[in-house]
């Protein structure tokens, strides 16, 4: 215990904390790979979670819940990508116009689901794992979602690294005009990494209204999808590092959380503005180092692709 | 199959048919979401469109229309000089709520004093709120190259704690009985922001909308400041070698868009709304983008896409009365807007052509 | 093995106002090096993405290896054996030399067996690479290295070179015709498209000529003189450039002591420029483009200002001044990038007029733009230098590049400058419009002017300049007259071959 909060608690509440945001970025730094930025994060979490959330209570399963945030998050990614890949829309408007269009529709959608409370998700038993102390708690009291998500973001890892499919992948993020001169599908690719960043931006909205709240509210994600697009950029695009970026997004917010539990006499809303101030903060920390040294940024980011020949 | 074909010149007929196709089509579309929610597609479009201009009460509805325009744009007028130039202000929110606090602040600090100055005073507090907050992304970009979307949206949200921490604390009304939210300026009449005439919805924020629209309508089109500006959006090394110092652009836009929030914050919060609370903004800031892309960034075009937008919201609020359709509907509608103007988009730089695969 | 690797009959591709190809036939034989040559625009780029199965030809035929050859796409090209260098480099920057070499193979083995095969033939050819370096830190040459060998490691039948030469050093061609050499004795086909008309005499069996999309010749390119190639290329006799009439004024314009500071992640700095310029003088400015140049012209035209006292007009002290401030002096500057940089490409030449024609032009007044004004000025650039478009409301990017060029020229050369710079002012020109552009810098001279030419065609420095230095690595050579300069010693400017040796082979 430090100053009333209970670090353990602190170090395990982080890591659920920061699942839906470190799903989200996961996602996005997959699409951005590709070359294309997709800012509709936010819209594609939201629906996700209301998706999600309607799924697992209409079924009664949060498994299938978290399938239909991911097709839900999906089907919008789809939508962008059709408009920005097919019909060659500004990528930077289209995702503004994907984040406003998810709020009303999830609005919309989470109508009749206001105030219920979604199946439980299961924590995943270790058995003597979890009595270890200090690590039992830290590493082995989480719910399934938790340790998938860490799943993917290994596997992302290693599939940009060391896949065929993740080098073309990077490729076409590069340089399109290059990757399509030596014969690949700039647009499926780019349309596959959407589709894919959109599953994992609904993923975690799901994880937000069936495991965090847990419920659905209108407007629930409160700037996570926005959040995980800083933490894109904190990474550098690299996926070891967006782990690293939304454990330190979910430790501030979680550590917010327990100072207003914790009853310091901070007003309550100066307390929550400190997750969005804290990331303004690191990405002119970030872009003030990076300033001189090589921008990670791929290299045919946000620009669209035509073949002209 | 269908190829693009790119057009050497931009297509001037698109340019203004585009707006007009991807209205229809999203009367198709919002029928058909309409017609899946169980209402009857035609009677809604209608209540939406039709019957605040036209039916029966429209005379109340007519000045509700200025109201709503009013602050949607004032913001777009601004927000397009920057998304012309390529930069891009998306936290138009939390400019509008600063400006808000920053005028309300100044009116609450002399009540109950009365002045003519006062409401001046405000004008300028407001103004300069919004441009404060929007300078924070403008200098972060230009000292560091921090990404002005990000950080910009990343403001709307602490605005937004920061808005309920005002109503909740320094700003709440001493004679409230507890309530959060501030004394109410409607009944400070040296701070408050009337209807100008009777019945028509006309306040001093309308009339600085009309006088933005003009403003940046010169700027734009007429003035070689407005060139650069459309130059740097275009081509940012052409920009650079017309002599476009980037810094200034960013700072300029930037500030210009904050303090064009700002001010329709202050207007809102003096006038219609009167007081400040934790749910004072309405996502005007945030509509306003979808009235910008709307108008095609073009001074006269946001004014007569921020009087359709104000349409929907009004229409959808009598639809919300007499057919029960859910207000997140309209948000759907005004979505769906912005998707099809970006999809038809592509017929002013394109040619579609029936044929073969491209090879 | 049949006598004849590719034959093609009646090739025709047409796009929307133009006939990129119009009945195009030829052959190439195992081992042949053809040369396929012609002037910009006169279709030889449609004509090998065809071959490579970018294009689809609307009619004709191919056949490859005695059958019939229709690629879908260049995937069905690679696997039948044919393999593309392009002129602009297919390459992805960040990435690794082993990497981009994966990505232009159908099944590669693993990295680390690849990076193995990389050495090897590098070294076989006289290629050395390093497989794990990042290709945006290599120089022109060894980029086009890895496209080299990227495609060898397929085993190609037939190896398209497009424009291979632009971009290297007289030394480096030398090594690069060694390997194609090398690799034409082993049997195989080489397809060598260029312009440069004695290097096609010295390395290429047979040729091919190409005039509007039609082929008007076929040759044994060392039983014709250049001159010859040149009148089948341009189809008829060209006048040579007029340098006469031109006197050397006092010194003008200086550089002292130049330093810049990358502009990009993979760019150079420049590194302590000094040169004088005298008024009716005409510098040449050579090397490989990426060594500089684009930094030169950004730093001289006022888009990065240099530390004080680094630049100087007529003795004052021009180096914190903007692009706006140095047009008011008479510093004039048109860059390489046409659309994007000296022009915009989707607003209309009245409105590119505008783009640096506001300061030494009544163009505006108290800031307010006259139309009128820059559309009579627009129209003036259109006339005086025969741009061909149908008037002043068309966009930039509707202009063919020689056209478009010429107006960008024009557009600097009209505002009467007393010093001009140019980058690359006849890239991707056709030969009459190119003619006519050093004509015109030429007589901007001839009235008074300095002019700066930055170029990568040495023969286009050598006709028009005075004098002549070479840009390497950020570096300037000390000028030296152009008079008497032999090739040999330009390359040692140049750097020779930026520090890479030929292995032994």
């Amino acid at each position: 215990m430090i100053g009333g909060i209970d670090i353990v608690t602190l170090i395990a509440a982080l890591m659920a904390a920061s699942t839906p945001v470190l799903l989200a970025a996961t996602g996005e730094l997959v699409a951005e790979k590709s070359g294309v930025l997709n800012l509709g994060v936010e819209g594609m979490m939201i629906l996700g979670a209301v998706a999600g959330f309607a799924t697992a209570v209409t079924t009664g399963s949060p498994v299938l819940g978290f399938l239909g945030g991911a097709v839900a998050g999906a089907l919008l990614a789809s939508l962008f990508a059709v408009l920005t890949q097919l019909l060659l829309s500004n990528q930077t408007a289209t995702g503004l116009a994907l984040t406003l269009f998810g709020l009303g529709l999830s609005a919309l959608f989470g109508k009749g689901f206001e105030g219920i409370r979604p199946p439980p998700t299961t924590k995943l038993d270790f058995g003597p794992l979890s009595e270890i102390p200090v690590l039992g708690p830290i590493l082995f009291h989480h719910d399934w979602m938790v340790y998938l998500s860490l799943v993917l973001v290994a596997a992302t890892w290693a599939f940009l690294k060391y896949a065929r499919a993740g080098l073309i992948l990077r490729a076409v993020g590069e340089n399109h005009d290059a990757a399509h001169a030596l014969g690949y599908r700039v647009i499926a690719v780019r349309f596959a990494a959407l589709a894919f960043g959109g599953a994992l931006a609904g993923l975690g909205g799901a994880y937000l209204s069936l495991v965090r709240v847990p419920q659905w509210t209108e407007g629930m994600t409160a700037g996570a999808g926005w959040i995980a697009l800083a933490i894109v950029v904190f990474a550098s695009w690299k996926p070891e590092r967006v782990l690293v970026g939304a454990y330190l997004f979910g430790g501030i917010t979680a550590l917010q959380l327990q100072l207003q539990a914790a009853g310091y006499a901070i007003p309550v809303h100066l307390l929550s503005m400190a997750p969005y101030v804290i990331t303004v903060l690191v990405l002119v920390i970030l872009s003030a180092t990076h300033r001189h040294g090589a921008p990670a940024a791929p290299a045919a980011l946000g620009r669209s692709f035509h073949a002209s020949s | 199959m269908i190829t693009l074909v790119k057009r050497p010149t931009p297509s001037q007929f698109w340019a203004y048919a585009t707006p007009v196709l991807a209205v229809l089509a999203t009367m198709v579309a919002g029928g058909i979401l309409f017609a899946a929610l169980g209402k009857d597609p035609i009677a809604a479009i209608k209540v939406i469109f039709y019957d605040p201009l036209f039916g029966p009460n429209a005379a109340y509805f007519r000045g509700q229309l200025l109201v709503k325009a009013g602050p949607l744009i004032l913001i777009a007028a601004g927000l397009a000089v920057g998304f012309r130039a390529g930069i891009w202000n998306i936290g138009a929110e939390g400019q509008y709520i600063m400006g808000a606090l920053a005028g309300a602040s100044v009116a609450l600090a002399a009540y109950p004093a009365e002045s003519h100055w006062l409401f001046p005073a405000m004008v300028v507090a407001g103004a300069l709120g919004g441009w404060l907050w929007g300078m924070i992304p403008a200098l972060l970009k230009t000292a560091f190259g921090t990404s002005e979307i990000l950080v910009s949206l990343m403001l709307v949200y602490v605005a937004q704690n920061f808005l309920a921490y005002a109503a909740f604390g320094p700003l709440k009304n001493p004679e409230g009985y507890g309530f959060p939210g501030s004394r109410n300026l409607q009944q400070y009449p040296s701070a408050h922001n009337p209807e100008l005439i009777a019945g028509t919805g006309m306040h001093w924020g309308v009339v600085a909308a009309l006088m933005a629209v003009i403003a940046t309508y010169i700027l734009m089109q007429r003035h070689i400041a407005g060139y650069r500006i459309r130059v740097a959006g275009e081509a940012p090394r052409a920009a650079r070698f017309a002599g476009v110092v980037p810094a200034k652009l960013v700072m300029f836009c930037l500030g210009l868009s904050g303090a064009f929030a700002g001010l329709a914050g202050l207007f809102e919060v003096a006038g219609p709304n009167g007081q400040i609370t934790d749910s004072f903004n309405a996502g005007y800031g945030f509509t306003a983008i979808i009235v910008a892309f709307l108008g095609r960034l073009n001074a006269i075009g946001i004014l007569l896409a921020g009087l359709l937008m104000a349409l929907t919201y009004i229409g959808g609020d009598m639809a919300q009365l007499m057919l029960g359709l859910p207000t997140a509907a309209i948000q759907v509608f005004q979505g769906m807007l912005l998707f099809f103007l970006l999809g038809f988009d592509l017929l002013t730089q394109y040619r579609l052509r029936l044929g073969r695969a491209r090879a | 093995m049949s006598e004849t690797l590719l034959r093609i009959e009646g090739l025709t591709k047409a796009y929307p106002g133009v006939v990129a190809n119009d009945g195009v036939g030829f052959q190439i034989r195992p081992g042949e090096v053809h040369a396929l040559l012609g002037e910009n625009g006169a279709g030889k780029s449609t004509l090998v993405k065809m071959i490579y199965g970018l294009v689809k030809p609307d009619a004709g035929t191919m056949q490859f290896q005695g059958a019939p050859y229709t690629p879908p796409e260049p995937r069905a090209a690679r696997a039948a054996g044919v393999a593309m260098v392009f002129q602009h480099f297919s390459l992805f920057e960040a990435l690794s030399v082993a990497e981009n070499v994966a990505l232009g193979m159908e099944n590669p083995p693993s990295m680390r067996t690849l990076s193995a095969r990389i050495r090897d033939i590098s070294s076989a050819y006289g290629l050395p690479l390093d497989p794990t370096r990042t290709v945006g830190d290599l120089s022109a040459g060894e980029r086009q290295r890895v496209e080299i060998i990227r495609c060898l490691l397929q085993d190609p039948k037939l190896l398209i070179m497009d424009e291979p030469t632009s971009v290297l050093t007289p030394q480096e061609v030398e090594i690069l015709f060694g390997t194609l050499r090398k690799l034409a004795a082993e049997g195989t086909a080489i397809l060598y498209i260029s312009h440069k008309l004695e290097e096609i005499r010295a390395l290429c069996d047979g040729a091919t000529i190409l005039r509007g999309g039609k082929v008007v010749a076929s040759c044994t390119p060392r039983e014709k003189s250049a001159r010859e190639l040149a009148e089948l290329m341009v189809g008829g006799e060209f006048a040579a450039t007029d340098r006469a009439g031109r006197k050397t004024g006092a010194k003008i314009f200086e550089v002292t002591h130049l330093n810049l500071a990358p502009m990009s992640a993979f760019g150079p700095a420049l590194k302590d420029l000094s040169f004088k310029l005298a008024a009716g003088e005409v510098l040449g400015i050579g090397g490989v483009a990426g060594n500089g140049q684009e930094e030169l012209i950004a730093t001289l035209s006022g888009e990065r200002p240099s530390a004080a006292g680094t630049v100087s007009l007529h003795g004052q002290d021009i180096s914190d001044l903007g692009p706006n401030d140095r047009r008011r002096l008479g510093l004039l500057a048109a860059p390489e990038e046409r659309l994007g940089h000296a022009a915009v490409p989707n607003l209309s030449l009245t409105e590119n007029a505008i783009l640096t024609g506001t300061v030494r032009r009544p163009l505006t007044r108290n800031g307010f733009l006259n139309m009128g004004a820059a559309k009579r000025f627009a129209e003036e650039i259109i006339a005086g230098f025969d741009v061909r478009t149908p008037g002043p409301q068309v966009a930039a990017r509707a202009l063919s590049g020689g056209n478009l060029q010429k107006f960008v020229i024009g557009r600097e050369v009209l505002q009467a400058p007393e010093v001009l710079v140019v980058n690359q002012p006849t890239w991707g020109v056709d030969a009459a419009a190119a003619a006519a552009i050093r004509q015109s810098l030429l007589d901007l001279a001839a009235k008074g002017a300095a002019v700066i030419v930055i170029s990568q065609d040495l023969d286009e420095l050598m006709e028009i300049s005075d004098r002549f230095c070479a840009l390497n690595e950020g570096r300037l050579s000390a000028p030296r007259p152009t008079e008497g300069l032999s090739m040999e010693e330009i390359g040692l400017m140049l750097g020779g071959a930026h520090g890479m040796q030929e292995a032994a082979v």
